[in-house]
């Protein structure tokens, strides 16, 4: 098969991380005697590396499918996360350091009186539900909308979508904001009556993680593999020549932005879950082009090297950080560098041994830096 | 023939930084008619054909196709009203198959939502079939597009353009880069293509011109310098003076 | 944009310090009525007060001091606030400690005191405000013109009653105009007080309108009060409500003004930071997301330099930042060479890996910083030639902001120039245009790209030097740079400088402006939000380049 049908494998990506999920989840609930346990602390570090996936996933479908690099797609992860911060932050109830039953603690500390309204029904589990997924897919669909129907594209959308994560960051760090400041949304007890904190709930949620990471796979297969999956390449390579053909690009970016950013907040949603803590620097730049790496290692256009890059790119930085912690910064940026000029198609094209022209020095034909979607 | 053109420029003007690349130019093309256009390098033909194709909007003037004011119509509205343009770099989209490439090109689906849930009819299939015969890649259907050969990719192109089912085929530089035999026989499938539409040729290559045997319309500075037959125009010395040079 | 918060406690605290002032000089005025007829004696020791170590007695001592008068007053008076004052253990004796050796400070003879037996006069907080106000007291009558001037200032900023007949005095003995002009100010100033004796309307209302001539805040002051003082006549109050408000316009007016001020400097340390970009981007097309940490490389130079020229020759400390100017440009620049020629070549034609592989980089570079120096800020001083403030109209122009806006126009023109008339910038133009017909022509493109790239890191080097003045320099001094500088250059247009020019401005001055209205940080908020709606509707920016062939 073809270069851009090597996302074919998705299907296979999707079984292997059920597979694995489900086996760890079992295997954290054996006693700790067991040599094969999984310790809470490996629970909690797969489930965070699912959630990262899951926003590799998002940023894998804008960039590999559609072109558009973006800069900004940790605000969607962020945005989710909140969302279901939120809830977990009510959950709490009387149970928090002020023991207000109706406000979090950080609101008693701030001495509000009463919820803000865009509190409203954060209480009731299907509200997170709703508000993670309609969030981020109003504000990407506002954002694309006007991005997309201006025509900014390349590097110039990259810059903006940066500016707009940067925007949020500095909001939610604001107090006022009502999202908890600079300390964001933690110390969550239960969800939905479970205790967060028993093996049997990190279990589950792994597990979950690995349901929704399978189906958000599959999902992003049958998106790109089919007809619109065809124009959204044709939009990608050759923009222009799609509109003479009496598409609108425009309408298809937005629908594949708006579809990514639903994911990334998924991603964030489960992120929160599992991690247990959500703040203003989820929204930093950095993060938004880490994850943009992870799919550029994993192989970009591929999905499941998204999946595979978010995964691997992480334990790395875990392991790095833990044994030398000043050395992560030099692998990362090396991992930049060494990416896009000896493996640009990622791990995934060093497995296809895909051939590709690449040759090792071009020139500038086009000085016009919007010209070529790289 | 009807006295009513299909398609009328007139008085159109635009200007790129104080230069008049399009300037005060009229034409009018015939329904069923095929038009040569030819002019030396900027003498505004490919602005010309941005600004049919709603491309390039003009500061002045009006571009009339049937009864719709082109020049408040966006590409996308253009191409579905029935014009399609041929590219002078033939593009195609180099990654997917001759087949899906064809596939898009199709008259029919154009919102991204029915796409999504969409199938290929047998309809579809056997429109599909007739177009690789016409363009002669029937047995290159499933191979990428980018690894055409450059004479393989202008037919491609001819062919997503047929696919469209445009009533108005705009070409430019159709026989770029290619063989005298594909010229020849590129020649012929214009003429054919124009059995049922309308067509506007950009071309430099004066054999391949002749060849058409159409009229001729010259461009210099972005106003019709001469109209007429091959052998009339040629002849006039104004065009030769353009041509050769003071 | 948290180093203009730094004024405000400044002003307030110099705010704090001048009603201290006023109070303490009441009280001396005070005392000074009580202790008229004492004077009388004119061979009274009114120095001998400040040979006891008792505080009240030194500061009553320097009130009479004052008062007296006569030529050894000041000389005693600043020996004094200098620590310079020393007395003998024993006695009344009182020496001046001076540059050669000592002098007597009632006569001021040259003097060999035994310095065993000395011990410097104890001054405290009441002493040192004491002298302050004897000092402008005494400096009206006998100080040099700056002294007469800086004292009548001082007697319009406490406008007390009671010094009427004293600024009548020193009026009629001076003839310079700008003197003069102060004190009737500061004679208007005390006329409206409150205690001030009975004057009739017309004398009033021309005191009013001398202050309203005069403006300011200490003449709104006074005339605020005045509005509503009972013991003026009602005319003169209305007259005064008048020139209150005559004066807030202006006060807003010079706000603004110096709103535009500290706009206009955070837009010319964009510019800085943006004119390279706008030659890497811009020119070369090539997106450089290391080159925030190009100009913390710049900054960090600048801080080798000051601290090589220290060790090296101390006394030209103060000029280092002057030499640290072309330090950073070359260090920068041949840096910027290297990553052109090691890594930006290799991705030609692919901006969005571009982006990638030098926002790497920009993490690697860092992390040099930050193992080689450490993570924390270090301090980079500025030269005494650039501190301090003057004021234009109501505008407070401090002098560090106002060279940084200087040096950018200076870089911005010399880029210019080069862009313009010299044979790089023709070879790096027509590279630009038409790379392959410039490499038929014989220029070397692979030497342009690489010098075009070190020009515009130079000039991050440059925007460095500038910053290292006005912010904290520490290894994440790019990051906080490079998104806005970015901004910059997308909103003023790809490729043209005066357009960068033109954003950096307009983004320095909104955001300034928009800061009173809904607070620093929303506001930059908000003007991330308007800039990406701008750039949405206008993809080009504000000045775009058009024709045919860049729409594709």
């Amino acid at each position: 098969m073809n270069a851009s049908l090597s996302f074919r494998g998705a299907s296979v990506t999707a079984v292997i991380v059920v597979l694995l999920t489900g086996i760890m989840a079992i295997a954290s609930l054996l006693p700790a005697s067991s040599p094969v346990q999984v310790s809470p602390f490996i629970m909690t570090l797969a489930g965070k590396y699912l959630a990262y996936a899951m926003l590799a996933l998002a940023v894998d479908l804008v960039w590999g499918f559609a072109g558009i690099l973006t800069l900004g797609h940790a605000a969607f992860f962020a945005l989710g996360g909140y969302a279901m911060g939120m809830y977990l932050v009510r959950e709490i109830g009387a149970r928090g350091v002020y023991g207000n039953a109706d406000l979090p603690d950080f609101m008693v500390f701030l001495s509000w009186k009463s919820l803000p309204w865009y509190w409203w029904g954060s209480d009731h589990f299907p509200m997170a539900l709703v508000l993670m997924l309609v969030v981020p897919a109003a504000l990407a669909g506002l954002f694309g909308w006007l991005a997309f129907r201006s025509r900014v594209s390349g590097v110039y959308l990259s810059i903006i979508t940066q500016a707009l994560t940067y925007a949020l960051m500095l909001a939610f760090f604001q107090n006022g904001f009502g999202f908890g400041g600079n300390n964001g949304l933690t110390d969550f007890k239960d969800i939905l009556g479970f205790d967060l904190h028993s093996p049997y709930t990190r279990a589950g949620m792994l597990f979950v993680s690995g349901l929704i990471l399978a189906g958000a796979l599959l999902a992003a297969r049958y998106v790109v593999g089919g007809r619109f999956g065809s124009l959204l390449i044709a939009v990608r390579d050759a923009e222009s020549r799609t509109r003479f053909l009496g598409y609108r690009p425009e309408q298809v970016k937005l629908l594949v932005w708006v579809f990514s950013a639903v994911i990334a907040a998924i991603g964030g949603a489960l992120y929160v879950i599992q991690v247990g803590i959500i703040n203003p620097g989820e929204f930093a730049p950095a993060n938004s082009i880490e994850a943009v790496i992870w799919v550029a290692v994993g192989g970009r256009g591929t999905l499941s090297g998204a999946v595979v890059g978010a995964i691997l790119v992480n334990l790395g930085k875990t392991l790095f950080t833990a044994w030398l912690p000043e050395m992560w910064l030099y692998g990362l940026g090396a991992l930049f560098m060494a990416t896009t000029l000896f493996l640009p198609q990622g791990l995934m094209g060093l497995m296809h041994h895909m051939p590709k022209k690449r040759p090792s020095e071009v020139t500038p034909e086009v000085t016009n830096p919007e010209g070529g979607e790289a | 023939m009807s006295t009513e053109p299909l398609l009328e420029l007139s008085h159109v003007s635009v200007t790129f930084d104080g230069f008049r690349a399009i300037n005060d130019l009229s034409l009018s093309l015939a329904p069923g008619e095929m038009r040569a256009i030819i002019g030396p390098n900027g003498a505004g033909k490919t602005t010309m054909m941005d600004i049919i194709t709603g491309k390039t909007r003009p500061d002045t003037g009006v571009v009339r196709f049937r009864e719709h004011d082109l020049t408040k119509l966006d590409e996308p509205a253009i191409a579905r009203m029935g014009i399609g343009r041929k590219f002078q770099k033939p593009t195609v989209f180099e990654e997917l198959t001759v087949r899906d490439n064809l596939l898009l090109s199709l008259k029919g689906l154009r919102s991204p939502f029915s796409l999504l849930f969409a199938k290929e009819t047998a309809e579809e299939t056997a429109r599909i079939d007739g177009l690789l015969r016409t363009i002669r890649l029937g047995r290159d259907a499933s191979r990428q597009a980018g690894g055409l050969s450059h004479g393989q990719k202008q037919w491609l192109e001819i062919g997503m353009l047929l696919g469209q089912e445009p009533d108005l085929l705009l070409v430019d530089e159709p026989v770029a880069g290619m063989t005298d035999a594909e010229t020849m026989e590129t020649a012929d499938l214009l003429r054919e293509i124009n059995q049922t539409r309308s067509v506007v040729v950009v071309e430099h290559d004066m054999e391949f011109v002749r060849a058409l045997d159409v009229k001729v319309t010259v461009l210099h500075e972005g106003s019709v310098l001469a109209e007429g037959e091959l052998d009339q125009v040629s002849n006039d010395p104004r065009v030769i003076e353009v041509y050769l040079g003071r | 944009m948290a180093e203009f918060a730094m004024s405000g406690p400044a002003a307030l605290s110099g705010r704090k310090m001048r009603n201290g002032v006023r109070g303490i000089f009441a009280a001396v005025l005070l005392s000074l009525l009580f202790i008229q007829p004492h004077n009388a004696r004119a061979d009274e020791d009114v120095f001998a007060g400040l040979a006891t170590t008792q505080f009240n007695t030194i500061a009553s001592s320097v009130d009479q001091i004052a008062q007296q008068g006569g030529p050894r007053a000041l000389p005693v008076l600043r020996a004094l606030a200098d620590r310079k004052l020393f007395a003998t253990r024993e006695g009344d004796g009182l020496f001046i400690r001076t540059d050669s050796g000592w002098e007597d400070a009632r006569s001021g003879a040259s003097a060999t005191p035994d310095e065993e037996t000395l011990r410097p006069v104890r001054v405290n907080n009441r002493v040192r405000l004491a002298v302050a106000a004897a000092e402008a007291e005494l400096e009206l009558v006998s100080g040099t013109p700056a002294e007469r001037q800086a004292s009548a200032m001082l007697f319009y900023q406490r406008h007390d009653p009671a010094m009427l007949p004293a600024i009548d005095k020193a009026l009629s003995k001076t003839d310079d105009v700008t003197l003069k002009n102060t004190l009737q100010d500061a004679r208007a100033a005390a006329l409206l007080s409150p205690g001030a004796p009975v004057s009739d309307a017309q004398a009033q209302q021309q005191a009013v309108a001398k202050l309203k001539a005069a403006g300011g805040l200490d003449a709104r002051g006074v005339l605020a009060q005045a509005s509503t003082s009972e013991a003026l006549d009602p005319a003169t109050r209305k007259a005064a409500e008048a020139a209150v408000s005559s004066i807030d316009f202006k006060l807003k007016l010079w706000g603004f003004g110096q709103d535009a001020f500290y706009g206009l400097s955070l837009g010319s340390v964009l510019l800085l930071a943006a004119m390279g970009l706008a030659i890497t981007f811009g020119v070369m097309g090539v997106i450089n997301m290391a080159h925030g940490e190009l100009m913390m490389i710049g900054a960090y130079t600048t801080w080798l330099t000051q601290k090589a020229v220290l060790s090296v020759a101390p006394a030209l400390g103060s000029f280092s930042l002057v030499l640290a100017i072309p330090a950073a440009f070359l260090v920068c620049g041949a840096l910027g060479i290297v990553i052109e020629r090691g890594l930006i070549r290799f991705l030609y034609g692919r901006p969005l890996e571009t982006l990638l592989a030098t926002w790497g980089l920009s993490l690697i570079l860092q992390q040099v910083i930050r193992s080689l120096f450490g993570p924390t800020n270090v301090a980079v001083t500025t030269p005494p030639w650039l501190s301090g403030s003057f004021h234009l109209g109501g505008i407070e122009v401090t002098i560090d902001r106002l060279a940084i806006m200087i040096f950018a126009v200076v870089v911005m023109a010399g880029l210019m120039l080069v862009l313009r008339r010299t044979p790089l910038g023709l070879e790096m133009r027509a590279v630009t245009q038409n790379r392959r017909m410039a490499a038929l022509m014989g220029i070397r493109t692979a030497r342009v790209d690489a010098l075009t790239f070190g020009l515009g890191s130079g000039i991050a080097g440059l925007a460095g030097v500038a910053v290292s003045q006005i912010d904290n320099v520490s290894p994440n001094l790019g990051q906080s740079y490079i998104i806005d500088s970015f901004l910059v250059v997308v909103f003023g247009g790809v490729g043209n400088l005066w357009g960068t020019l033109a954003a950096a401005a307009t983004l320095g001055v909104g955001g300034k402006a928009l800061e009173p209205l809904v607070g620093a940080v929303s506001g930059k908020i908000l003007l991330l939000v308007l800039v990406i709606l701008y750039i949405q509707r206008h993809p080009r920016g504000m000045f775009p380049l058009r024709g045919r062939g860049v729409e594709s």
